[in-house]
């Protein structure tokens, strides 16, 4: 703790003035562009309706996410980048606004009700609450509940849902036929319906299992039969998730499915301190993990919930007029939930196992068999 | 954050803080020199803490500006290009928090035109009576971080008693607000009895005490206790109409009759504070626990009571919430009222009615910052950063007479005091303070870095902190608008 004198305090400003001065020199040397030249950035990842056209500039969507805000690696962030997919490729404007609390959802909805826009989605389950008594209000406007399973809303309003239990069912049978040790695991976030369900389909995927192959292949943190599992309590304490994982791995679980978005990232430090000995893989949820992680080497696939696309394509149903108030439902059918590749363990899954998987996929989509967790369409 | 300890503390004698209070006659407000510092600046300070804030945020949203960022790459190639970037970002993004807080110019009736200011007068209602019981405890000099915890038993009693039973009309909307003051009170008399009678910090209670209640309405909220019947999801019923808050102006406009109970916690809490024995008995805990012992004060007692009422104010402002705005329970109901509360006490400097209008500044930031946010695509963070900056600004009443060269009242008595816990987070906030502005062209970096050097002559042991202390405040909040940008 020594004392600074004035003509020193100013001898360590002076560098700092001027790489600052000569940082701005630097930067501004760049060559004006042409006058009215403009630059069309598109990230298109989905599919898009050759129908719709690429004009569709007085067409305004909006979105207005839920606490997680747009950069949450999960369904805020899916939807939005689905909403700017349509943009890229439909040519139609956006809007966006994140909520940071709950009191925000209503003037966040208000607001873009007042910024006339064509159509409004609202994330997440609890926009539900919000979008119903304004879209009775509003029926002008067509409204998109994202992950909102509650009915009882105005003809103008469609509702997103997606069956992830098919999928993570695909998921529990194939880490069943994968596991070494004849113990997997899973956990969630919050107990939401939207985080359980998953772990549900998991656990019916790796009962099927059992039944089929008369193993005995234990799933440790959901409880099919009681409905209860093992929770961090939030979506963002990777350190928590990191501790549940190394418990589950010490429990003898060689498979690990955390549901639980970014607090997933803690389930890969564990699985990498672990060890290559160990031989712990993980799957992931909601997006590829192995394009969105940087540690894709221990994922062995992942469920995915491709709100983008989907909500791309209500996007494109709307554009034509063909918008329904039924709710659109994502199965493995319409590929709105799927199983990603295996990419780094594609040569590692046996042959059988990935037609068994591919089997069960098909006979999902036909009806042979039933998810019990699956939640009824309309 | 030394605060009261129930042992008096000797060292510190009575005098030494009476100065610094421009209200002569009324005790000093507490014995902690960083809560004296706080409390002592005057209106002038805090205004241009406010102007100097909304400066800066507007700074962020230039340089984060993506149109300001293209054209500057060719500054120098047709300046006049970034300039009018610049000013657009600037100009649009307080133009639309304007019309989003105020008055919106642009609506076509003037129910339209009304309707951003009844908007803020609603987001503020609760915020103002959290606040209220804040300040409450910070005149009794407790740090109540607990008004989350108790903000959310308010809210849980409310809407338990709003939903499970049935009351004509009147007498159910009383007996949903009793419970709610009653919820909180309970959750802050805990605190209040453990500190008299332990000597257990209010500052860790509190803070563990909002996990519990925090925890325990995602239990309730996942059982049939609260849950909505026939969902899954953690969401509670709706409260029945005769539970809720009548709109003040019908169904055009969301404000409803909690604000006018806002303007009457805030009366009472005037009249509790400076007219009642009870406020006395706090205050002069708060100056100085042992002298108010002396005297014959219970400290215990005024502990108590102060953090019974402060929790009591908190609950009754979940309720507010929840059977005024909100109309359902959610896990996320409290959102950040708890910690924002300690905001406003502080720009209000802990005067109920210079809380009222701290929180309606606070819930115009708010409700503007929507309308900022959808109509020109600013993150909604920057409001953040203008209620972050406030803070630091009103914690550090000498930068900010240093940067507009307003004398310092008793300088030479507030040097000799000066408490060193206080010196770095001075420095600190002068280094921030310039590096905020260096983002901006030569000429102001300039005077940013005289400015930050008179801000270090302002205090008498400037720590040498300033090259370490290497900005992290501005540096946080640039890297998160940087990151966000990226996002976008």
């Amino acid at each position: 703790m020594g004392i600074l004198s004035d003509e020193k305090a100013r001898r360590l400003l002076l560098p700092a003035a001027v790489l600052s001065v000569s940082g701005l020199l630097l930067t501004g040397c760049g060559a004006p562009p042409e006058e009215g030249d403009s630059n069309a950035n598109g990230e298109a990842q989905v599919s898009t309706d050759p129908e719709v056209g690429d004009d569709n500039s007085d067409y305004l969507a909006c979105i207005v996410s839920d606490e997680g805000g747009f950069d949450d690696r999960s369904f805020n962030q899916s939807s939005y980048e689905g909403l700017k997919a349509a943009e890229s490729d439909y040519g139609i404007k956006i809007r966006e606004a994140e909520s940071q609390e709950p009191g925000e959802f209503t003037p966040n909805v208000n607001s873009m009700v007042d910024a006339g826009c064509n159509s409004i989605f609202g994330v997440g389950f609890m926009l539900g609450d919000t979008i119903k008594p304004i879209a009775e209000k509003e029926s002008d406007i067509h409204f998109f509940g994202v992950d909102v399973t509650d009915g009882g809303f105005s003809d103008n309003v469609q509702n997103l849902t997606y069956d992830t239990a098919q999928a993570a069912f695909l998921a529990g049978y194939l880490a069943a036929g994968m596991s070494e040790t004849g113990t997997v695991a899973t956990y969630g976030g919050m107990e939401l319906p939207t985080v359980t369900i998953f772990m549900e389909g998991f656990a019916e995927g790796v009962e099927y299992y059992n039944e089929q192959k008369d193993e005995d292949v234990k799933v440790l943190g959901w409880d099919n039969d009681a409905k209860t599992g093992s929770f961090i309590g939030d979506f963002s304490n990777q350190a928590a998730g990191k501790t549940n994982t190394a418990n589950f791995i010490n429990e003898g679980a060689d498979i690990i499915m955390p549901v639980a978005g970014p607090v997933g990232l803690g389930t890969l430090d564990a699985v990498a301190e672990a060890g290559e000995d160990k031989g712990v893989k993980v799957i992931w949820v909601d997006s590829d993990g192995y394009e969105s992680t940087d540690k894709g080497q221990y994922i062995l696939t992942s469920v995915m919930k491709n709100m983008g696309q989907s909500v791309t394509d209500v996007i494109a149903e709307d554009l034509k007029g063909e918008f329904t108030h039924e709710a659109y439902l994502g199965t493995l059918e319409n590929e709105g939930v799927g199983l990603a590749p295996y990419h780094d363990f594609d040569g590692e899954v046996p042959e059988d196992l990935k037609k068994e998987v591919e089997d069960l996929r098909q006979q999902i989509i036909d009806g042979d068999v039933t998810v019990e967790s699956s939640i009824d369409e309309g | 954050m030394s605060t009261a300890a129930p042992q008096p503390t000797a060292s510190e004698a009575p005098g030494t803080a009476s100065g610094t209070q421009p209200g002569a006659g009324r005790p000093a407000p507490d014995q902690a020199s960083v809560m004296r510092q706080i409390l002592s600046g005057n209106g002038t300070v805090t205004v241009l803490a406010i102007v100097l804030s909304l400066l800066i945020s507007g700074l962020l949203i230039v340089v984060t500006d993506e149109d300001v960022q293209e054209t500057a790459g060719y500054f120098f190639g047709r300046p006049t290009d970034m300039l009018a970037a610049a000013w657009s970002a600037f100009s649009g993004a307080f133009l639309a928090l304007f019309r989003g807080a105020i008055f919106n110019y642009e609506a076509s009736n003037f129910e339209g035109m009304i309707r951003p200011l009844t908007e803020t007068m609603t987001v503020a209602t609760p915020l103002i009576i959290i606040s209220l019981g804040i300040a409450i405890a910070f005149k009794a000099g407790l740090f109540n971080i607990g008004g989350q915890g108790q903000f959310i038993f308010g809210a849980m009693f409310a809407t338990w008693f709003g939903v499970s039973m049935d009351l004509p009309f009147g007498v159910h909307l009383l007996v949903v607000l009793v419970m709610g003051v009653l919820g909180g009170m309970l959750w802050g008399s805990v605190v209040g009895l453990l500190k008299a009678y332990t000597g257990a910090h209010e500052v860790i209670l509190t803070i563990m005490l909002n996990y519990v209640a925090l925890n325990l309405l995602a239990y309730l909220l996942n059982t049939d206790v609260l849950r909505r019947e026939g969902t899954t999801n953690p969401v509670s019923e709706f409260l029945p109409q005769q539970a809720r808050f009548p709109l003040l102006f019908g169904e055009g406009f969301r404000l409803h009759w909690g604000f006018v109970l806002a303007l009457a916690a805030t009366a009472f809490a005037w009249w509790l504070l400076q007219r009642s024995t009870v406020g006395f008995r706090l205050r002069a805990v708060g100056a100085n626990p042992a002298a108010a012992r002396t005297a014959g004060i219970s400290v215990k007692g005024a502990y108590i009571t102060a953090m019974a009422v402060s929790g009591g104010l908190a609950g009754l402002a979940g309720m507010a919430h929840v059977s005024g705005t909100e109309g359902s329970l959610n896990t996320s109901v409290a959102g950040s009222f708890g910690f924002d509360a300690i905001t406003v006490a502080l720009l209000g400097r802990s005067n109920p009615v210079g809380v009222l209008f701290a929180g309606l500044l606070f819930g115009a930031l708010r409700a503007g910052g929507v309308t900022m946010q959808t109509q020109t695509g600013v993150p909604i963070d920057i409001v953040l950063v203008v209620q972050s900056f406030i803070v630091l600004f009103i914690a550090a009443p000498p930068l900010v007479r240093t940067i507009f060269r307003l004398p310092a009242p008793g300088a030479a008595k507030a040097r000799r005091t000066a408490d060193p816990v206080t010196q770095p987070a001075v420095a600190g906030a002068a280094v921030a303070g310039a590096s905020g502005e260096a983002a901006v062209p030569s000429v102001e970096t300039q005077e940013a870095a005289v400015a930050a050097e008179s801000a270090a002559d302002g205090v008498e042991d400037p720590d040498p902190a300033p090259t370490a202390a290497e900005p992290a405040p501005a540096a946080g909040a640039d890297t998160q608008t940087s990151e966000k940008g990226e996002t976008r």
